[in-house]
């Protein structure tokens, strides 16, 4: 089979690193080979954040080479654009949740801040399909969930199945948030469900 | 039975399978989840974090002397300051098994040099095991300890960035009972000093047996080519990335690398038409290989000696098809993410005051670095543990007479003391700020001695600052409440003044500490009707400080530490603490 490549991006708190452990996780509880690496900055929050997760039958390196993603999860808009080069761009899906978050350590950030990130991406032949996955979190009462909605729109593209990925949800998320996070996932998946 | 691990997690189990019954280190990254894993998950392997890795290593030597099985652990920088130990260990060599983790950090993701430890190794004659995934994280530190016991020597093993920060399954297993060894008084061999001349040759001789065991030893391990074509040489991570570049290439796997084994790599060499030697870092095995006569090699010409590897730049080196760069080349701005202060770090006031005082600023390492970058700018000089003071001294020496020495409490635990002292002995006018957040902040909050309380999460003996540069002999010493802005500048500026050396302690602890992070406060807001838009609470640099649409500054309540800071600075009063205004 081949191996599935996949780049999480984005800013320190966002929780894009859990969602990446829980993809790694579903992997390894589906019988991949799975592989994950992240870079720790000195940042504590508000930092770019990027993850890498990579499962199939056997896998060697844990760094994604761009080019190569079968999907760049973007939780932010800037961050999805900083890492979407790493898409294979003739069978990969940008998926992002259409939120920005203004970086707060630099000058005149509100009017540099690149707006047209969807349109561009498209314009370079990528499939994208941005989800307000921000706002569907707020809607389910908490916008953290942001994450697990973008988790759910990604477990559409990958070979591992609705009752794994449950079943990981509910080994790793602990129980007061287990419901709420359930129902997040669930969003996701029935919104990229209707998107493509 | 396997398990998802980390890098680092990996070797602590390993560690833990392996009996290992004392376990020292000072944080640093990438190396310290090793003893916080250790410290929540195997408390039997009795972790603990030192003042410093020279102590660290010191206590290992001595626990592996008396007979324990032990880990001791660092970042590349921190065997710098255990080198002195390490260099004369393997004059006596260990009694229970002893291995030295060295965490490289090739690409300086945390780290102010590209530092490859190797070197060291081969300086100390202290042989070396580079694993290259997760599962050999956890099986080398096993071997290592075992070798460190069958050749009576210290043993170090490499990490890097991304071995320690991946994870990978990982096949575990239970813990084996290894009882102490016992430890006999043998001053010809454990009183170095004295019989130098008598432990020389051992050393060698030692390292000869390294040498040959190196020929056939299982970490070094040959994958046969699908051609005579290509052959690679390679350790570590970058084995990883040659099995996904060069999938068809002969490979020779060096796991052990110091000592090298000549005629395994001449051997192989000489079946290969082309080899390459892929090494992250400096050319350690290259330059070996040379030595050893083989001519048929590429490798740092080719390959570079800066920065990480990667799947991708391989590919590129070899001219195998260049990846996607990022979009900057398209003309978008893809404006950074600069690292700043946390909400509520009590960091802000203090560089706030020093660009507000215009003094020369000597920095140290820790979060407060950032003190160089926007906004604050008030830096001049950041180089390594503790020489903060040091460079204080010298700069004052070279007229700079109004030279601030700034050092978070950790760091100067760990290096700051000796420094302090050799201020006040050589009559130094030295204005020294701790920054007291009573932890160990950049690493992710590890206890230290000003903390209270130890790794396990125990109390612990406080030391006493204000007391310790006292007894140093620093007559003034000074200490302000951190978010108190207004007397943070007058306490400096009275210290910068005075003839002699003087100390400012700013305190108040990390707002990133588990406890202080999940504690209930009272968030501040402000107050539409007083609000004047004068933006004074916006130079306070507050992360939770954002702009709402009509411009109106606004803070995030589940975000603000109740720090007050912005309160102070509001002209009109509009910050009030949130109760206040219901």
């Amino acid at each position: 089979m081949k191996t599935y490549n996949l780049m999480f991006a984005g800013v320190g708190g966002q929780g894009s690193l859990l969602i990446a452990e829980l993809t790694s996780l579903a992997a390894v509880n589906a019988g991949y080979d799975t592989k994950q690496t992240e870079v720790h900055g000195v940042s504590q929050r508000g930092g770019s954040v990027e993850t890498h997760v990579r499962f199939g039958e056997k896998v060697h390196s844990p760094i994604v080479t761009p080019g190569e993603a079968d999907a760049v999860v973007g939780l932010e808009k800037l961050e999805a654009l900083r890492f979407a080069h790493y898409l294979n761009i003739e069978t990969g899906t940008v998926l992002v949740n259409d939120h920005e978050l203004v970086p707060g350590s630099v000058p005149n950030a509100e009017s540099i801040y690149p707006r047209e990130t969807i349109d561009f991406l498209k314009s370079k032949g990528m499939r994208v399909v941005a989800l307000p996955a921000s706002q569907t979190a707020r809607d389910l009462g908490d916008a953290r969930m942001a994450n697990v909605v973008m988790l759910g729109a990604l477990s559409t593209l990958l070979p591992i199945e609705q009752e794994v990925w449950e079943k990981t949800l509910k080994l790793r998320i602990p129980a007061k948030y287990l419901d709420g996070n359930l129902k997040a996932f669930e969003s996701g998946y029935d919104a990229m469900q209707k998107a493509i | 039975m396997r398990e998802f691990l980390l890098g680092n997690e990996a070797i602590a189990r390993g560690a833990w399978e392996a009996g290992v019954k004392f376990v020292s280190g000072y944080p640093g990254t990438p190396s310290t989840e090793i003893i916080e894993t250790l410290a929540t998950r195997f408390p039997e392997t009795n972790p603990r974090w030192s003042t410093n890795e020279k102590v660290a290593f010191e206590e290992g030597m001595g626990a592996a002397i008396g007979g324990l099985r032990t880990l001791v652990t660092m970042k590349h920088v921190g065997l710098n300051v255990a080198a002195d130990a390490f260099m004369v260990f393997p004059y006596s060599g260990t009694n229970g098994g002893f291995v030295v983790i060295s965490a490289d950090d090739p690409g300086m993701h945390s780290s102010q040099n590209e530092q490859d430890n190797r070197y060291l190794a081969r300086v100390a004659k202290v042989p070396v095991l580079e694993p290259s995934d997760a599962q050999e994280c956890h099986d080398f530190m096993i071997a290592g300890l075992e070798l460190s016991e069958q050749f009576r020597s210290p043993v170090m093993l490499r990490t890097t960035t991304r071995l320690a920060h991946h994870k990978g399954l990982v096949e575990v297993g239970e813990r084996a009972d290894v009882p102490p060894r016992e430890f006999i008084r043998d001053p010809q061999r454990f009183s170095v000093p004295i019989y130098r001349l008598i432990r020389r040759p051992e050393v060698e001789k030692t390292l000869t047996a390294f040498a040959e065991y190196a020929e056939t030893c299982p970490f070094n391990r040959i994958e046969e080519g699908a051609d005579d074509k290509i052959g690679v040489v390679t350790s570590g991570i970058s084995y990883q990335y040659v099995k996904e570049v060069l999938p068809d290439a002969g490979i020779l796997r060096l796991g052990m690398t110091f000592p090298l084994p000549a005629n395994l790599l001449r051997d192989f060499c000489a079946k290969y038409e082309t080899v390459y030697v892929v090494e992250e870092g400096e050319p350690f095995i290259e330059e070996f290989m040379r030595g050893a006569g083989i001519t048929n090699l590429t490798g740092k010409e080719l390959f570079g000696v800066i920065g990480e590897y990667s799947p991708g730049r391989l590919r590129k080196t070899l001219g195998l098809g260049a990846p996607p760069e990022p979009f900057t080349n398209d003309g978008v701005n893809l404006i950074m993410r600069p690292p700043m202060f946390c909400v509520g770090c009590g960091h802000r006031t203090v560089f706030a005051a020093l660009r507000q005082l215009r003094v020369t600023v000597s920095g140290d390492i820790g979060c407060y670095t950032m003190g160089a970058l926007h906004p604050y700018e008030a830096e001049h000089t950041t180089f390594a543990m503790g020489s903060s003071i040091g460079v204080a001294v010298g700069l004052e020496q070279a007229g700079h007479e109004n030279t601030v020495a700034i050092i978070g409490d950790s760091t100067f635990i760990h290096a700051g003391i000796p420094p302090l002292i050799d201020a006040v002995y050589n009559r130094s006018r030295l204005t020294l700020i701790i920054l007291d957040n009573s932890t160990t902040g950049m690493t992710g909050s590890q206890p230290n001695p000003v903390s209270g309380k130890d790794v396990m999460g125990q109390q612990a003996p406080q030391i006493d600052l204000e007391a310790l540069c006292r007894a140093s002999g620093v007559e003034n010493v000074a200490i302000v409440d951190t978010w108190d802005r207004k007397e943070v500048v007058n306490v400096i500026r009275r210290a910068v003044s005075f003839k002699g050396p003087a100390v400012v302690i700013a305190r108040g602890p990390c707002q990133q500490i588990p406890e202080i992070k999940h504690s209930h406060r009272i968030p501040f807001f402000i107050h539409e009707d007083l609000c004047t838009q004068c933006d004074a609470c916006f130079k306070v640099w507050c992360p939770a400080i954002t702009r709402a649409p009509q411009n109106f500054p606004v803070i995030a309540a589940s975000e603000c530490t109740s720090c007050t800071v912005c309160a102070q600075v509001c002209p009109t009063d509009a910050i009030k603490l949130a109760e206040e205004t219901a």
